[in-house]
């Protein structure tokens, strides 16, 4: 597989990681210095703009190309899907960043960033994998990182316990998908993912262990996602782990999740090429996106605390992505190259570009009124709107936007998203996901209801906002706003980079 | 019978003990060295597989395996400190703060 010759700008492709990686060891170093004027709040600045300069020097120096390449022995795919990915994972660490200089219960120094930093960059290698070692290698990279961010709050038994549960169910996920991919080896004799595609749709292959092996890989990928079965550690983790890094992981880990397994999928088991395994996964798709919808939502009612309710609205939040990966399978599955895939595809990246903003600014509204009011449940907002009208303003703003409210961007997303579906016949799913999101109004509003109509003896007592955190309440919101108006060039970056994920059905 | 299936089949069965101990297993610690199992079973297995194919790309994989077990150590090591400070056991029956 090391038999093409390396060239050393093919180093570019990974510019992203590499300045990443760079970035994250400078601000390790920053913080060993000790130096009195590089404070937590200077390093978090500095963590969130050099993500973002390494975002902008990638973009100057290695654009991707518009097929994109195969480069570094077949390990990355540098094509313009990745890069889309690389951005929504680098503006969500940025923001945690940013809204982790102001969280008083995190003794945030250079390491916390540093680990913020190292987990966006695993994740930046998850959206270009396009070999199974890779594919390893980055998500435990990512994971790794966010164990450690969850059970940050040493001091506090909440945090310690979530990420202890997140570790132990996150370790036995990730090897029960080592042990899959060793048998995708195993058949296959091939870690690239279109040699293979090409190996396991040999007749002579025995298909029921490829169907075994997919099976195993997709508990990995079903863990990264919070896809009901597996579901199950999210609750207690985005609880339990500090509120900037609970908006981290509901967001950019389960983009990065759906990333690779989208590109998975496509390429090793690729549907163009029927064998018994893809046809599992393209049938699997749809039950289990319902099922993630109705128990996400239908568990989020139950809840009085905000934050473990936001908790399981992700979970019910991945299930429409999976509505439109269940739309992408159904299109890929029959057969022909047809113009529905990269709609599909296009669906989930815009869906999961503008989900990061508006979960990443409700967690920070949530982590602002946990350190004020003393709590995140649903008593502790009761009469924000009168304590801070624009705080309160902007928590609407996401919320409505989370329920899929006419005319904010959620309601772009799932529009795009249902279209998919509807291209495909797939009329029954789209009717859960309306009901679904029927259900989910009844929650979100219910947070609207108690800043808005619920009176509390607190409201004359001052809301100070700190600066940091009312500016990434401001950008996310305000991104929210944006979208909303001027949405075409946002889908057509996500048509283009679906597109080019697409190259090789062509 | 060709010659790796004796490995393979050793693997599968290391594979199942690891599960079983991950499932019935109640101190972090044991879950832990149940999932290291799991680990090399799949180490193994990969192994296996690059001699059946006469290769070296499963060998390669497995070193990055044992570097990301070793990795894997040193961080839930420190997390099952973690919780130990806080709730003087390694019981993952004590972790029931967060529910619901």
């Amino acid at each position: 597989m090391f038999g093409t010759q390396f060239n050393p700008s093919d180093l570019l492709a990974v510019a992203p990681e590499i300045g990443l990686t760079f970035w994250a060891f400078f601000i390790l170093s920053l913080d060993f210095l000790k130096l009195p004027q590089l404070n937590r709040r200077v390093l978090g600045m500095l963590s969130a703009i050099g993500v973002l300069v390494v975002m902008v020097l990638a973009t100057v120096l290695a654009p991707p190309a518009d097929k994109g390449a195969v480069l570094l022995g077949g390990m990355i795919r540098h094509d313009l899907y990745a890069y889309v990915f690389d951005a929504v994972f680098i503006v969500a660490g940025a923001l945690t960043c940013l809204l982790s200089i102001d969280f008083k219960p995190v003794r945030a120094g250079g390491e916390f960033f540093a680990l913020v930093i190292l987990a966006t960059m695993g994740m930046c290698l998850m959206a270009s994998a396009n070999d199974i070692i890779l594919l390893f290698l980055a998500t435990e990279t990512s994971s790794m990182a966010l164990y450690l961010l969850a059970g940050f709050m040493r001091d506090t038994p909440r945090s310690a316990e979530a990420g202890m549960k997140y570790f132990i169910f996150g370790a036995v996920s990730s090897t029960i998908m080592l042990y899959g991919l060793s048998l995708v080896y195993g058949l296959s004799g091939q870690t690239g993912y279109e040699k293979i595609a090409a190996a396991l749709t040999a007749p002579e292959s025995p298909h029921m262990v490829g169907v075994f092996a997919l099976l195993l890989v997709m508990i990995g990928f079903a863990f990264k996602t919070t896809a009901v079965p597996f579901h199950f550690w999210a609750p207690d983790v985005y609880d339990g782990a500090p509120t900037p890094v609970t908006g981290f992981i509901s967001t950019a880990s389960k983009a990065a999740g759906f990333a690779i397994m989208i590109r998975f999928l496509l390429y090793a088991f690729s549907p163009l090429a029927p064998t018994p395994a893809t046809q599992v996964w393209v049938a699997m798709m749809q039950p289990v996106a319902i099922l993630t919808m109705f128990l996400g939502n239908l568990l989020a009612i139950t809840q009085t605390s905000v934050k473990r309710m936001l908790a399981y609205s992700s979970i019910a939040q991945a299930g429409y992505i999976m509505i439109g990966v269940t739309a992408l399978a159904y299109a890929a599955s029959r057969g022909e190259v047809n113009g529905a895939e990269p709609n599909a595809i296009a669906g989930v990246i815009f869906y999961i570009a503008t989900y990061m903003f508006t979960n990443i600014g409700a967690f920070a509204i949530v982590g602002l009124v946990a350190q004020r009011a003393g709590g995140d449940n649903l008593k502790d907002f009761s009469g924000l709107a009168r304590r801070s009208p624009y705080l309160a303003l902007a928590m609407v703003a996401v919320l409505l936007s989370l329920t899929g409210a006419p005319p904010l961007v959620g309601f772009v997303g799932k529009l795009f998203l249902f279209r998919s579906a509807v291209d495909e016949n797939l009329i029954g799913l789209v009717v859960v996901g309306v009901i679904n999101v029927l259900i989910s109004v009844f929650y979100y509003l219910g947070v609207v209801r108690a800043m808005y109509v619920e009176r509390s003896p607190n409201e004359s007592r001052p809301f100070p906002i700190p600066a940091v955190t009312g500016w990434v309440v401001l950008i996310t919101s305000a991104a929210v706003l944006i979208i909303t108006l001027v949405s075409t060039p946002f889908w057509d970056l996500a048509l283009a980079a679906a597109k080019s994920l697409q190259t090789i059905l062509n | 019978m060709n010659t790796v299936s004796p490995y393979i089949l050793l693997s599968a069965i290391l594979f199942s003990m690891g599960v079983i101990g991950f499932l019935t297993r109640r101190n972090a610690i044991m879950i832990f060295m149940s999932v290291e199992l799991m680990l090399n079973s799949a180490n193994l297995a990969f192994v296996a597989f690059a001699h059946q194919w006469g290769q070296l790309d499963g060998q390669m994989f497995v070193f990055f395996v044992m570097a990301v077990a070793a990795a894997e150590v040193a961080v839930g090591l420190a997390l099952i400190v973690t919780v130990f400070r806080s709730k003087k056991s390694a019981n993952v029956d004590d972790l029931h703060q967060l529910k619901g």
